[in-house]
């Protein structure tokens, strides 16, 4: 496997939620490349589209649920196979690991009968021992000894089920994994050593990893892109470090002062909520919300472009700043905030 | 509706609730037959001798991780929870000195106008059959002070109070309707309808989206210094304690490990738990990388805590006579199965036998099944593997013995609270008694 091998191609992907009114447009228009071994961090407030692109990525959506544009697995048109080879490839090659570990175990098998159980399905015929050998290494790389293999999952405490859960997905060797928000239930000193095992997974099996977290910190420890999804569209990709240090989007850029970290000295928050799917804000949907907005802001959707630092954004402000278009005055006019009520939040 | 209250005259250091050799257990179910045969089955020791003061007009953090006891000990100091040894007073302004874990019933439920609670969940805190309005106002009808217009206005206030204005758009709105942001502070209005001096939080921020939390810290603060309220804030996350705590009590399994004031304990963290958990926070900084030195495993089970410090399992400093024991020996030889290829376990399983019998704690152990020269052989390789494991430091005796190895532990120390440089840490490297490590 090279490592500059491409695994995932999106573009222009859309997912939608039927619903009585209008459609709920959770993904509207997303586009990036995963490579073998790199792990992409997905960040945005709650609501905004990431699990569902997660499990779009999958094919895990509900009925009532559709997705249309383009998605390539290799070279493999994703929305185009079949059901049945779809469903083939999951497990084998597409891999998701879930927020819950406790309630993915069946508490009446063994870890052994798990990994078995899986193994079988995806891997007719597996004989007996290459079923423990694989198994035993799978969980020695998510650091749970092989004296535990026959036990149950209630001996296990909750970070470990976390880990076995990860080996179970691991075990079948996919070439892409969606984590979504595998730490959110743990306690910090257990997240920051399961956050150091997915980050030295690249290591061992060349997995391409989208990380799902409202985590900035997680981000910027262990992944080497992030993707900013605000309301169904990535509004900011790029290095994660260069993300960090130089935030283009004024939306990556509030996110990232309101998190409250060690070197917080004041409080900053982003005024309002994200909108209704159903019907966003014309323009560029975080305009209501945007410290930065002009007029062009809510006549016209901006274009994703390349940065001079080599993200790419969809920004009307950056663009400017930037030079990367020609407005005419009237566009550059601050736009007039609508008073926000204090309590119009998140 | 709250209002300031005249300054108090009395100074800002006396406390307003305080803990003395708290103790909270709870009895586990045992076996059948142990009931029958009339035995006491085992005990989890949630609180095991807190002693801590809440002063007025201050906020005081309790952070740990799950299992710390963080959470009991917040539930106990408003006597939801029953304490088996020990005390809690409230020094109530108004009241006078009320002893919480002697009271029950109505005396309790009077106690509530004076200590509320915010609780974690702001979905599950408020009842989703009820309105904004007869939710925030459920109190004052529970405890019959007002009803009709005068409710309804004081309802009103209490909303504006905490940003949900226009009022007329949240009353008659049901908690489905609202935001996460909204549903806490709905909870927050709902805690400070009764005029009460003591708000225990716990958690308040961590169901919420990154974007809102600085938002309703912001709120709690200001209601503090406009309601003149004593917090106690119970968090996991020593980033949001940073910022809206005067002093932090760092809990363990039960205990208190180190409190003291914040700037101090960020400024100089003296308990290797405290230092774990500042270098394990995720910090959104471009030049970090993975933390790899953080302690291994998990909070022990309360049931059975290890001998000797808790903490020193997961210890990266730990030293001779911080406890260790027999299960310390199981972690030990799993850890080296599991840095080693599956060989290596298949070759050595049988020379250390049943591991099971390693679960109880013991201080001196015994592993090997019939060859002791083989097993002694074995450990020692582990030791030259990784010389620096501090359980080594641990083990006093170390000898073939008939079919195995018996192994022999230093006399554990159970460290207690004691006065360091202006905080207070428990912890065998720290303290009057013993001199400073030199590192």
């Amino acid at each position: 496997m090279k490592a500059d091998d491409v695994v995932i191609t999106a573009e222009d992907l859309r997912v939608w939620y039927g619903t009585a009114g209008d459609p709920v447009r959770a993904v509207d228009g997303v586009g990036f490349e995963l490579r073998a071994g790199e792990i992409l961090g997905l960040v945005g407030e709650s609501g905004c589209g990431k699990s569902t692109l997660g499990r779009g990525l999958l094919g895990l959506l509900p009925d009532g649920a559709a997705r249309d544009g383009r998605l390539f697995f290799r070279d493999r048109d994703m929305l185009r196979l079949k059901r049945r080879e779809q469903h083939a490839l999951r497990g084998r090659e597409l891999g998701l690991i879930f927020q819950e570990p406790l309630t993915r175990l069946d508490p009446l098998m063994r870890i052994s009968d798990h990994f078995a159980e899986t193994l079988k399905t995806h891997h007719r015929g597996i004989s007996k021992d290459e079923i423990e050998s694989r198994s035993l290494e799978a969980l020695r790389v998510m650091g749970i000894p092989p004296t535990r293999f026959r036990a149950y999952p209630h001996e296990f405490s909750g970070g470990m089920r976390q880990r076995l859960m990860i080996a179970l997905t691991l075990v079948l060797r996919p070439s892409f994994v969606v984590a979504d928000e595998p730490t959110t239930a743990l306690d910090v000193l257990v997240e920051a050593q399961i956050i150091r095992m997915l980050h030295d997974l690249r290591d061992t099996y060349e997995t391409a990893l989208l990380l799902i977290t409202h985590n900035l910190g997680i981000i910027a420890e262990a992944c080497d892109r992030v993707a900013v999804m605000y309301a169904g569209r990535i509004v900011e990709i790029g290095d994660a470090k260069t993300v960090f240090r130089s935030p283009q989007h004024p939306y990556t850029r509030e996110l990232l002062r309101s998190t409250i970290s060690l070197s917080t000295t004041g409080l900053n928050y982003i005024e309002g909520a994200p909108p209704d799917l159903s019907d966003p804000p014309p323009g560029c949907r975080f305009h209501p919300r945007c410290p930065d907005a002009m007029r062009v802001c809510e006549r016209r959707a901006p274009e994703p472009k390349q940065m001079p630092n080599g993200s790419r954004v969809e920004c009307w402000a950056a663009d400017l700043t930037h030079g990367l278009v020609q407005l005419t005055e009237d566009d550059r006019i601050p736009l007039a905030k609508e008073v926000i009520a204090v309590a119009d939040e998140a | 509706m709250p209002t300031k209250p005249e300054p108090s005259v009395r100074t800002a250091t006396d406390a307003v609730v305080e803990a003395h050799d708290l103790e909270v257990h709870f009895a586990l179910q045992g076996s059948a037959l142990a009931r029958l045969l009339g035995r006491s089955g085992r005990t989890v020791k949630a609180i095991d001798g807190v002693n801590v003061a809440l002063r007025r007009g201050e906020v005081l953090g309790l952070v740990g991780e799950s299992g710390s006891g963080k959470t009991t000990l917040g539930r106990a100091l408003l006597g939801l929870v029953p304490s088996t040894a020990g005390s809690i007073t409230y020094h109530g302004r108004e009241r006078g000195d009320v002893v919480v874990s002697e009271l029950g019933g109505r005396d309790l439920r009077a106690l509530r106008t004076s200590m509320q609670m915010v609780f974690q969940d702001p979905g599950a805190a408020l009842n989703p059959g009820m309105t904004i309005e007869e939710a925030i106002g459920h109190p004052l009808v529970i405890h019959r002070k007002l009803k009709g217009a005068e409710l309804r206005a004081r309802v009103c206030e209490a909303l504006e109070r905490v940003g949900l204005a226009p009022v007329e758009r949240y009353l008659s709105k049901y908690p489905a309707d609202l935001s996460g942001g909204q549903k806490q502070r709905a909870v927050i209005a709902r805690a400070i309808i009764l005029e009460p001096e003591v708000i225990i939080a716990d958690e308040p921020v961590s169901m919420l989206d990154m974007s809102v939390r600085a938002k309703i810290l912001q709120l709690m603060l200001d209601l503090k210094e406009q309601l003149d309220l004593s917090y106690v804030y119970i968090t996991h996350d020593l980033a949001s304690a940073k910022y809206i705590c005067d002093r932090i009590a760092i809990m363990y399994l039960g205990r208190i490990v180190e409190i003291g004031p914040t700037e101090e304990i960020f400024a100089n963290p003296r308990h290797p738990y405290t230092k774990a958990l500042l270098k394990a926070i995720p910090e959104p900084d471009p030049d970090r990388m993975v933390p790899r030195d953080l302690p291994r495993g998990e909070i022990p089970d309360a049931a059975v805590p290890p001998l000797g410090c808790s903490f020193h399992p997961r210890c990266p400093q730990a030293v001779e006579e911080c406890g260790w024991e027999s299960r310390d020996l199981r972690t030990l030889l799993e850890e080296h199965w599991t840095r080693n290829p599956g060989t290596t376990y298949d070759a050595e399983r049988d020379m250390v036998g049943d591991l099971d019998k390693l679960d109880k704690p013991e201080l001196v152990a015994h592993v090997g099944t019939k060859d002791g020269k083989g097993t002694l052989a074995l450990l020692n390789r582990i030791r030259a593997e990784k010389p620096e494991e501090p359980f080594w430091r641990g083990v006093a005796g170390l000898e073939e013995d008939g079919n195995g190895v018996r192994i022999e532990f230093r006399e554990p120390t159970d460290p207690a609270l004691r006065p360091e440089g202006g905080v207070e840490v428990a912890c065998v490297l720290y303290g009057d008694e013993r001199e400073r490590p030199s590192s």
